[in-house]
């Protein structure tokens, strides 16, 4: 698909790209027979691609999960989610557009949608908050998800946010405590909850909807505790140490399948969902709704026993005695600041 | 009338060293020994110092009757986390400094006979920071206190979740406030003390889920801090913003208690609401 913006790091298959382009022009207003020399050039352009995608640096994986071509939200529910019904509002104050909830179908199934959003045009973005939701959007979360609960419909979250919004509004009408009243009723809403987080999964603002039972990640998509520029911005003190803070915060899914945060990496097509947003939505539906018949399966007690679990075993603790302090630091977590990109 | 809702600022916590000092809410010059010995008040304008974990217990514990769970966990370290230094270094620097080997201390006690779980993050341990430990000592208060059916108080005092411990932090979010939703199954009553500051994933999970949720004065509460907030926005932020008193206006807290009447108050609530 054509693309508008590249990153630093596409621009030489962006080169690659217009090669063929040009080639192809050749080939069709001169009717020569360039085919074997593009065949070549597409050939290479993969490997590129798969080369680089293969060994991204955690912060250029962020970028790529932030890639202003890449698929949101609303481009899942039309590719994938039938006799979409949106529902609008949290019945207290708004309706908030960084949040989205609705009837649906997947793969046949009635679910409940639950899913933050970004928009795409200026226009959206604005009305979305740039996806990151006030207080009012996870009141309407929760009120979808009462409603999926009420009527025995799974869940279906779709993540994708850099976090909560930051602003006097959003502390007035109680960010925190519209986050925390999410958590603890998501623990214990009696319905199966699927996640996936698409994009962004930035702090509170991403579990506000992110506690379930099966929860997948894209390839390239991050979930960390503050996104890396807020945390080179307070542990160095200079949000341009963000390329290592997204190393040291193992924010990757390798990272969190590894921790035990997610269950699955979703993959993508090669060079990212941004290169082919059909055939990462046909994957990324198989993939839901796998997750809900598993869940489905299973009698509902054993659902929120596990998702319990789940959270519980989170957290590693010791009371092994500390070692005697020693002189010289010895971390061995030492180089994990030095070789980021 | 207007100077009194700022909300504390975050630098100044603890009572500093020397004989005399100056009382940061009234400026007054005022004998160090009078506020240690009167938990961290000001003689004169009753400002709140900061106060340790240990402290906060000696405050709401009867005397004795503290008995301390899990008093020797703490962090694996398990990202092998480094900034501009490592992970591990900050730590030891930090348990050097409190004698703590992480922000919570937990245990159970009585508070006016009334035995409870309890539940006290430190402010001077890393910003009083959620990572591993604090959401392992708080969810075991919490199931303590479901398993032995007895009332829970928390007091929070944080600046969110430990970056160093990454998504395992953000995690102890969602492990406490579902420890917290079976604790509300069972019929427990939480009372929830919010105390300066309570900010970020500390706020946005357990701190805001008490059955009753008191403030101590002028405490700075919020999910975003408001320096981040301001540098976002660009506008000045209102007189007040943040503090326990706006969020009592705008209806997140049920009440403000000062801290020496602390004890008494979650008492009768207890009387209230106890089996």
């Amino acid at each position: 698909m054509a693309q508008t913006v590249c990153l630093e790091f596409e621009k030489p298959f962006a080169a690659l790209e217009e090669q063929i382009r040009q080639l192809e022009k050749v080939q069709s207003d001169r009717h020569v027979d360039m085919s074997a020399e593009i065949r070549d050039i597409r050939r290479n352009l993969v490997d590129m691609i798969r080369k680089k995608y293969s060994s991204l640096t955690p912060w250029e994986l962020v970028q790529v999960a932030r890639h202003p071509a890449r698929p949101l939200t609303r481009d899942y529910i039309d590719a994938f989610v039938s006799e979409f019904r949106e529902l609008h509002g949290d019945r207290y104050f708004s309706d908030d557009k960084a949040i989205i909830t609705g009837f649906g179908r997947l793969g046949g199934e009635k679910v409940m949608i639950v899913a933050t959003h970004k928009g795409r045009d200026t226009e959206e973005k604005v009305a979305c908050h740039f996806g990151l939701p006030h207080p009012e959007g996870y009141r309407k979360a929760l009120r979808a998800m009462r409603l999926a609960e009420k009527y025995h419909l799974p869940v279906v979250s779709l993540i994708d946010t850099a976090g909560a919004f930051p602003g006097i509004g959003a502390e007035e009408r109680g960010q925190a405590q519209a986050i925390a009243v999410n958590l603890m009723e998501m623990s214990r809403l009696r319905t199966p909850i699927v996640c996936a987080l698409i994009g962004e999964g930035g702090s509170g603002g991403a579990l506000g909807i992110g506690v379930g039972d099966r929860i997948g990640i894209l390839q390239y998509a991050y979930y960390s505790v503050i996104t890396p520029e807020g945390c080179a911005a307070i542990l160095w003190r200079d949000a341009k140490m963000a390329p290592q803070a997204a190393q040291a915060l193992h924010l990757t899914p390798k990272d969190l399948i590894q921790l035990g945060i997610v269950d699955e990496i979703i993959p993508e097509p090669v060079g990212g969902a941004h290169r082919d947003p059909r055939e990462m939505a046909t994957v990324l539906e198989r993939r839901l709704t796998s997750y809900l018949r598993q869940v489905r399966s299973q009698p509902i007690d054993t659902l929120l026993e596990n998702r319990y679990e789940r959270l519980r075993k989170l957290g590693p603790v010791t009371s092994e005695p500390l070692a005697a302090p020693s002189g010289a630091p010895t971390a061995p977590g030492a180089a994990a600041g030095d070789n980021a990109s | 009338m207007a100077k009194t809702t700022q909300p504390i600022s975050t630098a100044d916590k603890r009572v500093p060293e020397g004989l005399w000092m100056r009382c940061p809410g009234c400026e007054n010059l005022i004998y160090r020994k009078q506020v240690e010995e009167g938990f961290g008040l000001c003689p004169d304008c009753k400002y709140h110092f900061r106060l340790s974990a240990r402290q906060r217990i000696k405050l709401l514990a009867d005397e004795g009757s503290f008995e301390e769970h899990l008093a020797d966990i703490r962090t694996t370290d398990p990202l092998e986390f480094f900034d501009r230094k490592p992970y591990a270094d900050r730590l030891a620097a930090e348990q050097a400094k409190t004698g703590e080997l992480d922000a919570a201390v937990v245990g159970r006690a009585f508070i006016k006979g009334r035995p409870i779980m309890l539940a006290c993050l430190n402010p001077d341990f890393i910003m009083g920071s959620m990572g591993s430990v604090v959401g392992e000592k708080v969810t075991h208060t919490i199931e303590k206190a479901t398993e032995l059916n007895l009332p829970l108080v928390i007091v929070s005092t944080s600046g969110g979740a430990r970056m160093q411990e990454g998504i395992l932090s953000l995690m102890q979010m969602a492990k406490t406030s579902a420890a917290l939703a079976r604790y509300d199954d069972a019929g427990g009553l939480y009372i929830s003390v919010l105390v300066n500051p309570c900010t970020a994933g500390v706020a946005a999970s357990f701190a805001f889920l008490g059955d009753i949720t008191i403030a101590e004065p002028k405490a700075l509460i919020g999910f975003t801090g408001p320096r981040v907030i301001f540098q976002t926005i660009k506008r000045e932020l209102p007189e007040g913003f943040q503090t326990s008193e706006f969020l009592l206006e705008h209806g997140f807290v049920d009440m403000i208690v000062d801290r020496t009447n602390l004890r008494s108050e979650i008492a009768a609530i207890i009387d209230y609401c106890g089996k």
